[in-house]
């Protein structure tokens, strides 16, 4: 099953994840080889069959709304790359003017 | 002074014997460390190792001796952990770039545990990028060698597990199985690698990889041992949502050998396509069992086949949702940009590896609006089918026994191609899909001296019987005190000569 050099670059964009040209070159090749692998499960009937979620039945637990010691902020802030005043720093979420795609 | 043996003597030897006073934590973890310094250049089975840390935890076990208070049952024993169990204090990078440098603030839950039960905790071990691979040849830092032959892996993710315990670098290490992560390394490296059932341990700070798979387990040297590490980190964990609030049973009071009357499964898929080495020593391995009063049972696991695809749209789907954290906002490495969006595409670019892009792109496709149905929920359902395939076979026999590799450890870029990578798990992925508890054994070695495991499965929640039924293999066809012979030459001589002190020992 072979994925287009668009569909990769847009799964890349979803995934934000930077890929160089030869990279997306290869995953676009793999990518096809292991999808084909996987079309053996669209021709199984799973008419009625649950999704499984837990080796042994369970009921999704849920824990109250409590506030537990956790870390302090200076522990949480301890290993961001960037921070000042007690923040953690980032570029600027809006793009500059001229640039409107993800893309870098 | 008693001087450590520590490529034979088991977790058990260990803390009687430092509970006797025969030997101090101290000496022990001294002894380690030299043992480490002087091998592991060969093996690259660390990423970082805390000797300051495992001092401190040492003197504390010695003081508590000294004035008589009670010892865990791990007490002065050295483990390693797989780098993807959070530390605090100590480096946490997942054999990943994307997380060099980070010093996590708190312990994983398993961590706690060994903890309070006195071990030793000596460093961290290689392992495949973020768990993802079957040979730590993923790994972002350096390749871990098998240490009976050292050109081969010593398999993965947990490669520096099994490794380590193999070579005597520790006594016992924890290391996490998604697919196979700690039984096919066990396999490799002639150790036993225990994965237990799907939320008997608790998942709490272990760098998550697929959270419907993952599942924490120990790698140690004998099955006895497993069993007591399993003991002090299996039970309730409020923080895993998915933890079970079950009992944990004295696991080691299960090995009591007798396997008179057990019905032991053979699925006929897993016998299917192996070497000959590696059949042979699995038809030893379940004669041995009929020697012991066991039954045997042909049975079917007609889903069989569809695990790999299966296991390979879970994993990746999941993962490529659990590695969205890694966008170098609150730790780990961050690529510079002008905007933010452009910072996580440059940061996860730049901090990820081949196979770990792979799969967050494999993931990220399979998760894409109006593919969710065709793909994730589709391997679900199909989880189901696999699972109730067990639950029938488990109406016919108490445990199931199969090859836990269809091969002995291969060569080192021996896999050429992801798909030729991920059929090395053929047998071990069934077992994360269905949730149950898994082992391998060794079961003897190829004619070139490399080990072969067995793998048992068990019911959920039925580590005992698998614990007990394993104990019986290895006293049956296990390696004995056979130790990787790749590592004679390069003995420590402290660590295997009694009265021979061993100068600069300090790593």
């Amino acid at each position: 099953m072979a994925l287009t050099r668009t569909e990769v670059e847009e799964i890349a964009t979803l995934a934000r994840l930077y890929l160089a040209p030869d990279e997306l070159d290869r995953i676009q090749l793999e990518l096809g080889v292991i999808l084909a692998h996987f079309e053996e499960l669209a021709a199984v009937d799973t008419t009625g069959i649950p999704a499984m979620t837990h080796a042994v039945p369970m009921d999704l637990r849920l824990r109250h709304d409590i506030a537990e010691p956790s870390l302090s902020q200076d522990e949480a802030l301890a290993a961001a790359p960037r921070k000042a005043d007690g923040l953690i720093i980032v570029p600027s979420s809006i793009a500059p003017p001229g640039r409107t795609g993800s893309e870098p | 002074m008693t001087v450590a043996n520590l490529e034979q003597w088991s977790v058990a030897d260990i803390a009687r014997r430092i509970a006797a006073g025969e030997i101090t934590a101290a000496q022990i973890v001294d002894d380690t460390l030299a043992r480490i310094s002087s091998l592991d250049g060969k093996l690259g089975a660390y990423l970082a190792i805390d000797p300051a840390g495992a001092r401190a935890a040492a003197a504390e076990v010695d003081r508590k001796r000294a004035v008589g208070a009670a010892l865990g049952p791990l007490a002065g024993v050295p483990i390693a952990l797989k780098d993807v169990l959070v530390t605090r204090g100590l480096a946490t990078t997942a054999g990943s770039r994307i997380l060099e440098g980070w010093i996590p603030p708190y312990d994983a839950h398993v961590v706690e545990r060994l903890r309070a039960a006195g071990a030793v905790i000596v460093g961290k071990v290689n392992c495949d990028e973020f768990a993802m691979g079957s040979s730590t040849e993923n790994s972002a830092y350096h390749t871990t060698k098998n240490p009976w032959n050292l050109e081969r892996v010593p398999g993965g993710s947990s490669g520096g597990s099994s490794a380590a315990v193999a070579a005597g670098l520790c006594a016992a290490s924890l290391g996490t199985d998604t697919g196979g992560s700690i039984r096919q390394p066990a396999a490799f490296c002639g150790v036993v690698g225990l994965k237990p059932t799907y939320g008997r341990v608790s998942r709490w700070g272990v760098v998550a990889f697929a959270s419907s798979l993952d599942q924490v387990g120990p790698l140690t040297r004998s099955v006895a041992d497993a069993a007591l590490v399993l003991e002090a980190i299996a039970g309730y964990d409020p923080r895993d949502s998915t933890s079970l609030d079950a009992p944990v049973p004295p696991y080691t009071a299960a090995l009591t050998g007798e396997i008179a009357g057990l019905r032991v499964g053979l699925p006929s898929e897993f016998f299917e396509a192996m070497d000959d080495d590696v059949r042979a020593a699995l038809a030893r391995t379940a004669q041995a069992l009929v020697d012991r009063g066991a039954e045997l049972v042909d049975l079917s696991l007609p889903h069989t086949r569809l695990a790999m695809p299966a296991y390979y749209l879970v994993a990746p789907a999941e993962a490529s949702s659990n590695l969205a954290r890694y966008d170098g906002v609150r730790y780990g490495q961050r690529a510079e940009a002008t905007d933010l969006i452009d910072m996580y595409a440059r940061t996860r670019g730049a901090g990820f590896g081949p196979e770990v892009k792979r799969r967050i792109m494999l993931g990220t496709y399979a998760l894409r609006t109006g593919y969710y149905d065709a793909y994730y929920k589709k391997a679900q359902q199909v989880r189901t089918l696999i699972k109730r395939d067990f639950d029938r076979a488990f109406r016919f026999c108490d445990v199931i026994l199969t090859p836990t590799t269809p091969t002995a450890a291969f060569a080192f870029g021996a896999k050429a191609s992801p798909v030729e990578m991920y059929q090395a798990d053929v047998f071990t992925l069934s077992c994360n899909l269905a949730g149950l508890p898994g082992i391998s054994v060794p079961c003897g070695l190829t004619g070139d001296d490399l080990p072969i495991g067995a793998q048992l499965l068990g019911k959920p929640l039925d580590e005992a019987t698998v614990l007990r039924v394993a104990g019986v293999i290895e006293a049956a066809v296990g390696l004995g005190e056979r130790r990787p012979p790749a590592l004679s030459s390069a003995r420590a001589g402290r660590t295997t000569k009694p009265g021979h002190a061993a100068p600069g020992s300090e790593p």
